[in-house]
């Protein structure tokens, strides 16, 4: 079967097992769009921006485990992307991005809306392609998706040129293979079960790692078995349902007091899937000293790059994991569990945090929950209730502001549920414009927009470093919110300081429900709130701040 | 607790592709690593071109490059030549001022050096001499008084010596070497 590039890369896709692609079209890309037009089978979801359709892409890889994939045209439809892949590359999310690029004839040449996408991205890919000759293209395509979701996940980009599209060549079909897997060493599972026995006072700190080898369920296991608490990472929450008796919550700058005070009090730290990222080991040398780390990641570069381990594992998590259960007794450990229980304190409670617990509790079930990124975020992470991984996305890594509203479109096409956004003013600012894109696609997404009027989580580190000098972090906006989403036809609710909040949301989630719409809810709420407790940057666990602290 | 700073020698096969060199030396740039030098050339493979690195650092920046640079889908197989017992050869061509007077005496150090005179003009000459790196450096030394007008060195060449192969290295798992 003969065919031309941009049907060789649509039927690729199908191969994959692409469903939905978002996107944006462009003079480079136009064959490819005119095939995917002709072929029928790819739902095709057209953003307002392509960052938001990368967002979406990854939205809809986090809460589908499968492939995100996004198109862009040249030059300017590519650089917008970037954001988008770096976004994903930071948090492991598996991504295939295309672009179009200039013929052959103008390539390097300084051509209309010519890019080196390839030289751009570099740096925040796995790897990425240019194709400059259509008999490579099917190969290309499918090494892609390989790469992509195998070893530690990430995205990948492959930049097609517009005479590589139209080129005619043979084409085969293939089944995609599935990515090898490395057989876990026998000796070193033996140690790390003998010090996992061996402890008395041992913790769990799980990572993105145990959502992204889908080994929830295998961590519940070895948590209950050996009881041993669990504490996760900002990418590892819904990694064991919050509630649970031996879920400590949240890790790191604005984790739990149960779960900093586990993790000082712990003899061993057990790391599944995670990389002691600054923002959770906060002093990288000091914060495991003495205690026995045991690390298990699937990137070998990780394994001692910020916290040396005492025993380490490279190994998918699923295999370690099933393959460590049967080598650990049944253990028990009430005197450490006790000990941890009374680390337990009250959660810090404002008006946001009220109104995400009673989004936490009226939300349906199964809901996927989106984030940007600041104080929202991390009140969110704090309280958001969840049950099940791949519910929650957020842009851990990069920290990207303006990630939410798109991949809240990924999330909800993905799951096919209802999706709950909670962003901020500032967040929202970024990419608004998605809104109309949900409104187009008829996605019931919840936007819960806490509205405080200034950057919130600038702003509070401005009260802790910068003695209240507030530069640039009051939003002097005249934004109708609630005219905004209906102008750009969503629905539009206001949740004032002193309104009830569970009527509101009920009334949001409903609408949402019903009328299959996007709902934004206007939530006003005090500018002076802090994300509370806080480890500052670089400062040791003991350290935990329990009210705000501002130097003056 | 500081770490001792050493100098590693890294040998990579990476395959022959546009674009791979900006690959690994945009890694060295964002990662801060050090690089002393770094040489690429053909193998026996028309496939594999074979990169040497010469990295400064401490032995987890060792560690961490390795690992780093493992992980890029052109590096087929990476491993640090100090572990093992290896030959490195480095050439270096060097130009020097060489008016008829002295022309003797820097002879004499060619050959006690086995380098070799390999052009002459009325003024000057150009040295070839191929050894092994700090031996260049020394021959270096004794030629520099006689005043060098420009030299080029072509970074180092490294194999192990016996039946060991870079491409037959276990360099994946938990044991990088």
């Amino acid at each position: 079967m003969k065919l031309n590039g941009a049907d060789i890369l649509i039927n690729c896709l199908c191969e994959q097992g692409v469903d939905t692609v978002f996107g944006y079209p462009g003079g480079a890309v136009l064959d490819i769009y005119d095939a995917l037009y002709r072929n029928g089978k790819i739902k095709h979801i057209l953003t307002a921006h392509e960052q938001g359709a990368a967002h979406a892409a990854d939205g809809y890889a986090r809460v589908t485990g499968k492939t995100g994939v996004c198109f862009a045209t040249s030059g300017p439809g590519a650089t917008n992307l970037v954001t988008g892949i770096a976004t994903a590359y930071m948090d492991s999310v598996p991504m295939v991005a295309v672009t179009g690029n200039v013929g052959i004839n103008l390539l390097g040449r300084d051509s209309f809306q010519e890019v080196d996408i390839c030289g751009i991205t570099m740096p925040v890919t796995k790897h990425n392609f240019i194709v400059k000759d259509v008999t490579e293209l099917a190969d290309t395509v499918r090494k892609a998706f390989y790469i992509a979701n195998s070893g530690r996940k990430g995205p990948v980009l492959i930049d097609i040129l517009k005479n590589v599209q139209v080129a005619e060549c043979p084409y085969q079909p293939q089944t995609p293979k599935n990515p090898a897997t490395k057989s876990v060493l026998p000796d070193k599972l033996k140690d790390i079960a003998d010090a996992i026995e061996k402890s008395k006072k041992p913790v769990i700190m799980a990572g993105g790692g145990i959502i992204a080898s889908e080994s929830s369920l295998l961590l519940r296991e070895l948590a209950k078995k050996c009881e041993i608490p669990v504490t996760y990472t900002l990418m590892g929450k819904g990694c064991i349902p919050d509630g649970d008796e031996l879920c400590l919550g949240m890790l790191g700058m604005h984790g739990t007091a149960q779960a900093v005070k586990t993790v000082i009090n712990a003899d061993t730290v057990i790391a599944l899937g995670t990389r002691f990222s600054d923002r959770v080991a906060l002093n990288r040398d000091k914060f495991a000293y003495g205690k026995t780390v045991i690390q298990i990641d699937i990137d070998n570069a990780e394994i001692d790059k910020n916290v040396t381990s005492s025993m380490h594992l490279m190994a998918d998590l699923n295999q370690a994991l099933t393959a460590l259960l049967p080598l650990l007794k049944q253990k028990q450990r009430s005197e450490w569990l006790n000990e941890v229980k009374s680390f337990k304190k009250e959660r810090n409670l404002n008006r946001a945090t009220e109104i995400i617990n009673s989004a936490s509790r009226l939300s349906p079930k199964d809901s996927p929950i989106i984030t940007d990124v600041g104080q929202h975020q991390m009140w969110t992470a704090q309280n958001f209730d969840l049950q099940s991984p791949r519910l929650f996305c957020t842009s851990g890594g990069l920290g990207t502001m303006g990630y939410g509203m798109g991949a809240a479109i990924g999330a909800a096409i993905g799951s096919g549920k209802l999706a709950v956004l909670v962003t901020g003013d500032g967040c929202l600012g970024m990419n608004m414009n998605e809104i109309s894109t949900a409104a187009a696609n008829k996605l019931p997404v919840v936007i819960l927009l806490m509205d405080n009027r200034v950057l919130g989580m600038v702003r509070q580190w401005q009260k802790l470093f910068y003695k209240r000098r507030f530069s640039q972090t009051n939003l002097e906006r005249k934004i109708d919110y609630i005219k905004l989403a209906e102008s750009l036809g969503a629905v539009g609710i206001m949740l004032g300081e002193n309104d009830d909040i569970e009527n509101t949301l009920e009334k949001a989630f409903n609408t949402a429900c019903e009328k299959s719409v996007p709902v934004l809810v206007d939530c006003v709420i005090s500018p002076d709130e802090n994300v509370l407790p806080m480890i500052k940057p670089g400062a040791t666990y003991d350290t935990q701040l329990d009210k705000m602290e501002e130097n003056k | 607790m500081t770490a001792e700073i050493k100098k590693y020698t890294i040998g990579a096969l990476v395959s022959n592709k546009s674009g791979v060199l900006t690959r690994i030396s945009g890694l060295f740039a964002r990662r801060g690593y050090n690089i002393e030098s770094l040489s690429v050339c053909a193998t026996e493979d028309e496939e594999l071109s074979r990169m040497t690195i010469i990295l400064k650092g401490e032995e987890y920046v060792l560690y961490q490059l390795i690992k780093q640079l493992d992980k890029l889908e052109d590096v087929i197989k990476i491993g640090c030549a100090d572990e093992l017992d290896c030959v490195y050869r480095e050439l270096a061509l060097i130009k020097v001022a060489a008016s008829v007077d002295i022309r003797r005496q820097i002879v004499e150090a060619t050959e006690i050096y086995k380098a070799k005179v390999v052009d002459l003009s009325t003024d000057t000459m150009i040295l070839e001499i191929t050894d092994a790196p700090e031996i260049i450096d020394a021959f270096v030394k004794v030629i520099k008084p006689f005043k060098i007008l420009e030299m080029q060195r072509t970074g180092v060449t490294v194999l192990a010596r016996g039946t060991h192969t870079l491409k037959d290295r276990d360099c994946y798992g938990d044991n990088v070497n």
